[in-house]
């Protein structure tokens, strides 16, 4: 332990004289990092929107040139018209696209790089040259799923799920070198996850400035953590199956091959034991910002802290013993249908701790509706009924019906969409002038916001009623069916209101683009926030403070009686304070 | 499989061959011509059910039957792919056609059935049915492809390699097949249901010609083209 | 187009829809609850001048009352929901005197394989369609999946069943349709890019008509 204390970043002693690649291209400072993770994935966001808007293209105008399709290939749409080979890749690609490089290094790249040391008190993360060569093999990793667009025959196209053997045989998909870039790219996305998390794990259990305990620890950094551990995890696996299949594709052997030894559900066990720690990944972050910011919104403590953080080591825990409930049609021993339904029903309720500690948080508050907390309460509005319906599914009669249709959709954006999304609206705002020094505007954010929640629930509210009639998913031309021609106008409404969706978010590109030159100039802790990172100045420097802070309380003394205002920061000492033992190794 | 037997007739014939006095296509030359006939017992050919297409089965009067083998009323077997498989000059280059061959899919059925095609010559396929088609060409020498038309369009191909078959699928109505031949010459033909061909335009020479049907497989006849008409006839026996 | 879900036309259906509308009550009930319960705390709690919040680090009753109720709930429905899924899916539930259907799934297609009129599968008066699936009403039916190629699912909603078909796997899934007519079958998984019309035709009979129905088909069977 020492020793690695000892190694730990230490303050700048000197004048900064890094280069301009130093400082901003190849960088280690974990802030820099945080805000290269922060372009690359709001561009792969953008990206994934224009793939969705295609896919809402063609099922709400099936079979019409699209506009703007003229450009597109002769291969993916002649005279602007989806072909189904193209219409899979889409749907292939949206979900790669936001999962893998848009929502995951949203959360996880830019927040757990920027927070953890911020949050913490260190100077920066424990290995920030592994942080520097995370940032760069994900950047590496985007490169590739994106050429794969452009690779002969076009892109992977087996779902984001790419089940074996569609996915392990171009002569039955069609996609070669595009199944095989997507096969590389997620194995390098893999090592940059897990480069990721050594540093968030080892940064949190070792740099955390006298006094900041585990249990005086932002809900953010908890959440993070417990992140961090499931990333560690879950990514070998996932790069493993992947390594499995981009040799089936490209040697000759036969993992997923039944025809030879192999088996099919090989992949979906493997994918899944990975896909779903994934899911709690892309959406544990978000609910420890959301946290942060509803204790700042309502000025009041977080409501049970002790059993948030009992609830994100539960969810953490739980989503390893999940899995199968994605596979209950698979074809698995039905036995394991009833003890995955077992463990799916209990994972419900830590969320639903959090749920009623977030209201907890509010009742009795002085609530301020800043724009980071109209999004964080609308992550909580949102997030509650993609988990809600997530009850219909765990239950297995019911899947049986509801699996692989539209019912699922609309879970999962509700879940991703409306709740990561949000948090993540409400979290780039609220640290938006922590990284750039000037602040989003605010008003701008208040109508993006209710945009967005209105055209958001119009998108996917009813992919309920799509999925309770049977609407299949990945369905190039639902019309195909008689007893879906019906639920035509339905389609065509959901992607009337995609469009509008996708261009309120041009209202938040905008005000992020125009606040990073034109933006207000920001006082040193506009939210009146408590934590540590509002101690330094906006943007913070290069090694973040000289002399690392002690802590002396938690980080939700909000409106605490008898101070003089409805804030208190951690690292402010009052006379009754005690100092924290001394560390067991210096810090700095 | 029924197996077959083999019965092989050649008579010989020259035909005179004028010098080329322009160095463009030969169009004199040497002609192979003759007859594939079918003999023994014609196998019962089962119909398609399209029913569950209405596009298709809406452009038949009587049901369609199954087309791997079709004897003409004198005996003739259609769709016997004749070509010359050896014995061109060394060296020969012969430039793909700028015409496209077309291959329709009309009625759930590929037209034609069996077809050829030059190296680097483009094949359209179309869709005269404006419903979901997929081609999947399952190449080998050639990239493999499978491409989908959901409505009326034409999809261009080419194929870089000769090959002696691709056999060309629809997955969303299994029983299309079509078989689709790559040279790189331009000596070969298709019969009809009288099972005639006739192959044009060869230089003198000793060539191998070669008769392909689907189901029972391949023959070959050695002609000596000299000058006059020859004559190779080759026939398939079912049992 | 309904709102709900679709006809009820198989013993399962009822059982499903109703566990259905049990969540949807439950669901129902924490939706409520939680979406009003924000918006009244956001326009009550709301800030105005003088106003201040109430310092609390929380309640360890209420943590334990809104743990426990959704846990029991949760519980409770899954004990429910297993009953019936043992029933639907489980090793032994298929019926002994199941009419079977021989199911093999390909790209992009579904080939149904009938006994004939001996009622055996794997016999010569077997015969067998492309994408028709015909079924005689109120009879236990087990249709015996295989697949071709790579996974595809089989789906008929009006049944509520659905089952994969997966490569290297012979799978039995059963159901008991109870309302004679015409309905659709989709493909459930994607299967490559004819995975949108991989349908098939699905038609309850009366016992009377699908014995007629087996008659004609023994007789002369298309491709």
């Amino acid at each position: 332990m020492s020793s690695l204390a000892a190694a730990a970043p230490r303050a700048p002693t000197h004048h900064d004289d890094r280069t301009f690649v130093q400082k901003y291209i190849f960088s280690t400072d974990h802030k820099i990092i945080g805000i290269q993770f922060l372009f690359l994935s709001l561009l792969f966001l953008f990206l994934g929107g224009v793939l969705a808007m295609q896919i809402r293209w063609q099922l709400g105008f099936p079979g019409q040139p699209m506009p703007g399709g003229g450009i597109l290939p002769e291969t993916m749409a002649p005279g602007g018209v989806i072909l189904p080979e193209y219409y899979i890749q889409l749907v292939t690609m949206h979900g790669t696209f936001m999962v893998f490089f848009a929502i995951m290094p949203l959360l996880v790249g830019v927040f757990a790089n920027f927070l953890i040391p911020l949050k913490i008190g260190a100077h920066d993360m424990a290995f920030p040259r592994i942080n520097m060569a995370s940032f760069w093999t994900a950047f590496l990793a985007g490169a590739v799923m994106f050429a794969s667009f452009f690779v002969p025959n076009g892109a992977a196209r087996a779902g984001w799920t790419m089940y074996a053997p569609l996915s392990a045989r171009p002569d039955l998909s069609g996609a070669d070198y595009g199944q095989i870039c997507w096969c590389i790219s997620i194995v390098l996305l893999g090592l940059s996850s897990i480069l990721g998390s050594l540093n968030y794990i080892t940064t949190i259990i070792n740099l955390r400035a006298p006094g900041m305990t585990w249990f005086r620890m932002p809900l953010s950094v908890w959440c993070l953590f417990v992140t961090a551990i499931l990333g560690l995890l879950a990514l070998p696996v996932l790069s493993g199956a992947a390594i499995m299949l981009l040799f089936d594709q490209t040697l000759g052997t036969h993992f997923f091959d039944p025809g030879a030894g192999g088996q099919v559900l090989l992949w979906q066990h493997l994918f899944w034991f990975f896909g779903h720690p994934e899911v709690y990944i892309l959406i544990l972050p978000g609910m420890g910002m959301v946290s942060d910011i509803i204790a700042n919104g309502s000025r009041k403590p977080i409501f049970g802290y002790h059993s948030m953080v009992f609830a994100i080591v539960g969810i953490g825990f739980l989503g390893w013993i999940v899995w199968g409930h994605h596979m209950f049609m698979s074809g698995m021993n039905p036995t394991l249908g009833s003890t995955f339904m077992v463990t799916t029903m209990i994972i419900a309720v830590p969320s639903a701790i959090k749920v009623f500690n977030w209201m907890g948080t509010m009742w009795r508050g002085n609530l301020h509706f800043h724009v980071p907390m109209l999004n964080a309460v609308g992550f909580v509005a949102m997030f509650v009924i993609g988990g809600l319906s997530g009850v219909f599914m765990a239950a297995t009669p019911i899947d049986m019906h509801i699996h692989d249709t539209y019912f699922i959709v609309a879970h999962l954006h509700y879940v991703l969409f409306g709740g990561s999304l949000f948090a993540l609206f409400a979290g780039i705002t609220y640290w938006f002038p922590k990284m750039f020094g000037k602040m989003m505007n605010e008003p701008i954010g208040k109508i993006h916001f209710w945009l967005t929640m209105l055209f958001f629930n119009l998108v996917f509210f009813p992919m309920h009623i799509l999925g309770m009639a049977g609407h299949m998913r990945r369905i190039y031309d639902p019309t195909q069916y008689e007893w879906l021609k019906g639920y035509q106008p339905m389609n065509h409404f959901i992607t009337l209101a995609a469009f509008a969706l996708f261009a309120t978010q041009f209202l938040f590109i905008w005000n992020f683009v125009w606040s990073l030159f034109k933006g207000r100039k920001a006082e040193q802790n506009p939210w009146r926030d408590n934590g540590l990172e509002w101690t330094l100045p906006n943007p913070a420097p290069h090694g973040n403070w000289e002399k690392v802070p002690t802590v002396y309380r938690g980080p939700y003394e909000y409106s605490l009686p008898g101070a003089p205002d409805d804030w208190y920061p951690q690292s402010s000492k009052l006379p009754n304070d005690r100092e924290p033992a001394p560390a067991p190794a210096p810090a700095h | 499989m029924r197996k077959f037997g083999l019965v092989l007739a050649v008579a010989a014939g020259v035909v005179g061959l004028g010098a080329a006095r322009q160095s463009r296509t030969p169009v004199q030359g040497g002609t192979v011509t003759g007859k594939v006939k079918f003999t023994g017992v014609k196998p019962a050919m089962p119909k398609i059910d399209m029913s569950d297409e209405t596009v298709c089965a809406k452009k038949y009067t009587t049901p369609p039957t199954d087309e791997s083998v079709i004897v003409g009323p004198a005996g003739g077997l259609a769709n016997v792919f004749v070509y010359v498989k050896a014995g061109l000059p060394a060296g020969a280059t012969y430039p793909a056609p700028a015409t496209p061959v077309e291959i329709d899919q009309d009625g759930c059925r590929y037209h034609p059935h069996v077809l050829g095609i030059m190296v680097g010559q483009t094949l359209a396929i179309k869709n005269a049915d404006g419903i979901l088609h997929n081609i999947k060409a399952k190449a080998v020498k050639n990239r493999p492809f499978n491409v989908s038309q959901p409505t009326s369009m034409t999809t261009p191909r080419t194929f870089t390699a000769p090959e002696v078959m691709i056999p060309l699928e629809c997955n969303v109505h299994g029983w299309m097949h079509a078989w689709l031949a790559v040279l790189p010459h331009p000596f070969y033909a298709v019969t009809g249901a009288d099972g005639s061909f006739s192959l044009k335009g060869l230089p003198p020479g000793t060539y191998t010609i070669e008769a392909w049907h689907e189901k029972y497989g391949t023959q070959t006849a050695t002609v000596t083209v000299t000058a006059g008409p020859k004559t190779a006839d080759f026939t398939f026996t079912g049992k | 187009m309904s709102w709900w879900l679709p006809l009820k036309a198989s013993t399962f259906a009822g059982e499903i829809d109703g566990l259905f509308t049990a969540v949807l009550i439950i669901t129902g009930i924490a939706f409520v609850v939680v979406e009003f319960g924000l918006v009244w705390f956001s326009l009550k709690y709301r800030s105005r001048p003088g106003r201040a919040a109430y310092y609390t680090h929380g309640n360890t009753k209420a943590e334990i009352i809104w743990t426990a109720i959704p846990a029991v709930t949760v519980v409770a429905l899954g004990l429910i929901s297993n009953h019936y899924w043992k029933q639907m899916k489980g090793r032994d539930s298929v019926p002994a005197d199941s009419y079977p259907i021989g199911v093999h799934a390909k790209q992009f297609e579904w080939q149904y394989t009938y006994p004939g009129p001996d009622g055996k599968l794997g016999t010569t008066d077997d015969y067998t369609i492309r994408n028709q699936l015909h079924v005689p009403v109120n009879r236990n039916v087990v249709v015996i999946l295989t697949s071709e190629d790579v996974i595809h699912s089989f789906f008929v909603p009006v049944f509520r069943v659905k089952q994969d078909a997966v490569p290297g796997l012979t799978i039995r899934a059963w159901f008991n349709a109870t309302v004679p007519g015409e309905y659709e079958l989709g493909c459930a998984e994607l299967c490559g890019m004819g995975h949108y019309k991989m349908r098939t035709r699905v038609t309850v009979h009366t016992q009377v008509d699908f014995d007629a129905w087996v008659k004609t088909q023994a007789q002369g069977g298309s491709e």
